[in-house]
């Protein structure tokens, strides 16, 4: 039963990483149809400035629980600026394009921005310091660290605020509005640009929590840690529905606990295949997802 | 718009405020990845400003360069001079022997004597050029003419690869057998992978290929007992000549002409197959599957011919790469891979024979011939990708379509030279 | 004598919304006929369940081809519609941009041949053959509908009408015994609309074929329609020749509605 309960919450604490990925690919899919194949790379350098920044701020002697927020936050902001670039450079220019060709920018973005990293930074794995304390009230638990739990609870806050955000904002009404029409929206005065843009940064500044939370959880980085979690998280939008946010959260969780569970009980050898086996199977069976309603293109 | 009749001096002096800002941006983006590097040895903070200087002039002068580039092609759509007379000499250049003959003729004559003008090293790189090339072509029958953005190409590869080692492991299987049984078996596994996901939308079979590519991948570095894991098959044997026993220079030799055999070849399947009954039903569905199907076309059959066409060859070449290394492991198929080989097609031109060789040639010998530029080859291809998606989504050559020619001519079309439809 | 399209009671279910409802319509052997109505009737959801894109909720869909037994085609895919000859065009212009105003043609001669990819490959003299006949046949139907100084342009390089033509041609080489065109006149000027009610009567004569149409330009469906059915909200309200449906209470009705309320 504990080793049940320690899966559990292992995968939780995964699939609530994968939430906060998917979040990114499933507001940008909902709003301009492009998978965002770059969103991994987002995280990555989320992950990255997170490092740079705990490490600098580190040796001007902070530390404990403003360490993380302060590092946190420059990384929220970093990848926000970044996503909000890379929209700007690979994706508004081919609004009008072809289908295949933003995706084609965005593999190609992906790739320059891993290299980027492994240029300016380096190719080995970069230790990351543990940045979230041990909780005393947690001492006498063994099924679940700090750490994780930390995990969790972030990802349900930020998921609530996101859903507040687009429930009652402005700006949420308008990306629901774009995300439905776009031409409508632009009629009606919204400023889809603008939209997008938001888009963009939300969903890069979720990325970068993630990023933050479970490199330090995990402890250790390099540049290519966002094209699995990025593919991964793609798997949890697409499993939850692509384009629905609470299926998001839905497919990052269900992620988690397929591959808690199948490492756990099966093999941990296959560990990815079985996330790129669930992406297959849902692509090929239900495209639609779990929350997503079946769409026919118009004649 | 307006900005035309304004007085020059603001004129320059707003877009040096644009470049400017555009310059203090990346400064600020880059600022920690490219600045701070941490030495995680002795915790130290090495700070790199001169990065940022080189980011803030590099940012300032390509500004100028992006918003040049973008401007033309704002007004190159709508007035569309571009591209007109490339194409003019494009077809003049294909269609009157005057001018391609001599050319040819020459090519073929450098072609040949190649491997005896140069060493067995660059040799040996002009055969991994001539295997992209080929890659790239097969490719391009997927990407470029059937319009299906197959990223898992690279599996392809690594079951032609496998095919041709694991029979060579166990059973002696020599390299001329197995080529043929390679583009087969290849090809099956294109039609298994393809049956599934043709019903699925561009983007989506683009992710699922993706990930067909890596459970493969993943499979074969994670089963021991059938693939020899990570550690990978060694000993593979070279394609031999009638028991001839060769020296490792002549069998270089002997690939190198075994390539350009199957370039050419493959070239001329390529480009039939373009300007074919199939062929144009693959471009059909690349522009528009409903009116394709409405047109009597039946798009699971098309685009699983495709598939297993562009896996045929890819299964081809990996058997021809398991014979020129001798030596194969999982880590020669990881996605990167198949990035390249993307890049070389979108680079070269997607749908274009001539393109995709040019591709091939710029992405895999520049690299290895400017050794300093070895190291940000990663960098360029994604970078390029991007800005040909931007600013040349035809690519370097793009496709040329046939011309045809008819006696009851109109007078509009009259004196272009041209060919018949089976020429 | 068969018509060579017959409906009957055809319904057509979007998830709650009813988009055809109980639709009967015949077409006979060398007709012309015309499907009216206001904007958002149900006009193109007939023609994509006629034609294979959606698959029907209810109803009958009949086909007698001239020389061939009677095929009901409601679970037939686009592409076996097409064969068993029925073909049409796109309200909203579908050509292949890229290709040339000639291999658009030519796709279309593509369920009439059958050399794969080997004969692609070899070029053996049947192929060759059957090629040139693709050719032959796509550069005639150029030919017809005045397209033949085109060849060789890409179809997306096209003026609009002409555009609209290709598509016609593009349609007519599948060989279809009934032409289904979406709007044909959508866009065109006075001339050019005058130009096309002759080539559709021309089409009609010369290859001998029957021709359903949806068309919002009145005075070309009165000029060329033998029958006019009316839809309007998924339901057939009226049918006759142009002449009774012009006087018909309820076509009035539906129109004029329509005016006042936009």
């Amino acid at each position: 039963m504990e080793y049940f309960l320690e899966l559990f919450f292992g995968g939780l604490t995964r699939g609530s990483i994968y939430a906060l990925i998917a979040l990114g690919y499933t507001m940008v899919y909902g709003i301009i149809e492009l998978i965002n194949f770059a969103h991994g790379e987002i995280y990555m350098i989320g992950a990255f400035t997170a490092l740079i920044a705990a490490s600098a701020l580190a040796m001007l002697g902070m530390d404990g629980w403003s360490l993380l927020a302060l590092s946190g936050v420059i990384a929220i902001i970093y990848s926000a600026a970044y996503g909000f670039t890379i929209e700007k450079i690979a994706y508004k220019p081919l609004r009008k394009a072809q289908r295949l060709s933003p995706l084609i920018s965005a593999i190609g973005m992906s790739i320059f921005l891993q290299n980027y990293v492994l240029l300016a930074q380096t190719s080995d794995f970069l230790s990351f310091p543990a940045l979230i304390d041990e909780f005393s009230f947690m001492e006498n638990v063994t099924i679940i660290g700090s750490a994780e739990l930390v995990i969790i609870i972030t990802t349900a806050v930020a998921t609530a605020i996101l859903t507040l955000f687009i429930k009652f904002t402005r700006m949420g009404r308008a990306m629901r509005a774009v995300a439905q029409d776009k031409t409508m929206a632009m009629l009606l005065g919204v400023n889809v640009n603008r939209v997008i843009s938001a888009t963009f940064i939300i969903g890069s500044a979720l990325a970068a929590v993630g990023g933050v939370l479970i490199s330090s959880q995990i402890g250790q980085i390099n540049f290519y840690i966002g094209f699995i979690a990025g593919i991964k998280a793609f798997t949890a939008a697409v499993l939850g529905g692509i384009g629905s946010i609470p299926g998001a959260v839905l497919g990052g969780l269900v992620l988690g606990w397929t591959e808690s569970f199948a490492t756990g009980y099966i093999s941990s050898d296959y560990e990815d295949v079985f996330a790129f086996g669930l992406l297959v199977f849902i692509l090929i069976f239900r495209p639609a997802g779990i929350l997503g309603k079946a769409s026919s293109e118009k004649v | 718009m307006d900005s035309e009749k304004r007085p020059m001096l603001p004129l320059i002096g707003s877009e040096i405020v644009k470049s400017t800002l555009t310059a203090l941006w990346f400064m600020f983006l880059t600022f920690p990845i490219m600045v701070i590097k941490i030495s995680p040895l002795d915790k130290t903070i090495h700070w790199r400003w001169m990065n940022l200087v080189y980011v803030g002039a590099g940012a300032f002068f390509l500004s100028f360069l992006w918003r040049y580039f973008m401007e033309r092609k704002v007004q190159g759509a709508r007035a569309d001079e571009d591209g007109g007379w490339q194409k003019r000499a494009g077809q003049r250049i294909s269609t009157d022997r005057r001018i391609y003959l001599p050319g040819l003729i020459a090519l073929g004559a450098f072609v040949a004597i190649f491997p005896f003008l140069f060493s067995s090293y660059q040799t040996s790189i002009m055969i991994t050029a001539l295997m992209y090339v080929m890659l790239g072509l097969g490719l391009n029958i997927v990407v470029g003419l059937a319009g299906l953005l197959n990223l898992g190409y690279v599996a392809f590869y690594a079951v032609g690869a496998y095919f041709f080692a694991l029979m060579n492991h166990h059973f002696g299987l020599g390299f001329w057998f197995a080529l043929p049984m390679a583009g087969a078996i290849a090809a099956i596994f294109g039609i298994l992978l393809g049956f599934p996901v043709l019903r699925l939308r561009g983007d989506y079979l683009a992710i699922v290929t993706l990930g067909f590519g890596e459970i493969i991948r993943l499979i074969l570095e994670n089963w021991n007992d059938f693939s020899f894991g990570p550690s990978g098959i060694a000993g593979i044997s070279r394609p031999g000549i009638m028991g001839a026993s060769l020296t490792l220079h002549q069998h270089t030799i002997y690939l190198y002409y075994i390539m350009i055999v199957m370039v050419v070849f493959t070239m001329i399947v390529v480009g039939r197959l373009r300007n074919s009954r199939i062929g144009r039903a693959w471009i059909a569905l690349r522009e528009d599957e409903v009116a394709c199907q409405a047109m009597g076309i039946d798009k699971a059959k098309t685009k699983l011919m495709a598939f297993a066409l562009g896996a045929t060859w890819a299964g081809f070449v990996g058997c021809i790469f398991a014979a020129k290394t001798t030596f194969i492991n999982p880590s020669s198929f990881t996605f990167m891979e198949s990035a390249i080989i993307l890049s070389i097609v979108v680079l070269g031109g997607m749908g274009s024979i001539m393109g995709v060789v040019v591709g091939a040639f710029i992405l895999i010998l520049l690299p290895e011939y400017l050794r300093a530029f070895s190291e940000y080859r990663m960098l360029v291809f994604g970078a390029s990708m991007v800005l040909i998606m931007v600013f040349r989504p035809q690519g370097i050559i793009g496709g040329i379509r046939q011309h045809y020619t008819f006696q009851r001519k109109p007078a509009a079309d009259a004196g272009e030279g041209g060919d018949a439809a089976c020429a | 004598m068969q018509p060579v399209l017959d409906v009957k009671k055809l319904t057509m279910d979007f998830g709650g919304l009813r988009a055809l409802e109980g639709i009967d319509l015949q077409v006979n052997r060398g007709e012309i006929v015309a499907l009216i109505g206001p904007n958002g009737a149900g006009k193109t959801t007939f023609f994509n369940c006629i034609t294979g894109i959606y698959e029907p909720s209810g109803g009958d869909m009949i086909i007698n081809p001239p020389d061939k037994p009677a095929k009901r085609i409601n679970k037939l895919k686009p592409n076996t519609v097409t064969e068993s000859g029925l073909a049409r065009t796109f309200q909203n212009i579908r050509l292949f941009q890229k290709m040339t105003v000639l291999e658009n043609v030519m796709v279309a001669r593509h369920c009439r041949t059958r050399s794969g990819i080997l004969g692609a490959i070899f070029r053996g003299t049947k192929t060759c053959a059957e090629e040139q006949e693709m050719v032959d046949f796509s550069y005639r139907m150029l030919e017809k509908v005045g397209l033949e100084g085109y060849v060789n342009d890409l179809a997306q390089e096209l003026p609009y009408g002409a555009q609209r033509r290709l598509e016609i041609a593009r349609a007519m080489a599948t060989e279809p015994f009934l032409l289904l065109l979406d709007e044909p006149a959508a866009g065109m000027n006075p001339r050019e609309t005058r130009e096309l009610d002759a080539l559709i009567t021309r089409i009609r004569d010369e290859e001998n074929l029957s021709i359903l149409l949806i068309e919002h330009d009145m005075k070309l469906v009165m000029s060329i329609s033998q029958r006019i059915y009316v839809l309007d909200y998924g339901k057939m309200i009226a049918r006759g020749t142009p002449a009774e449906v012009a006087a018909d209470p309820n076509v009035v009705k539906a129109y004029l509605g329509e005016t006042f309320d936009a």
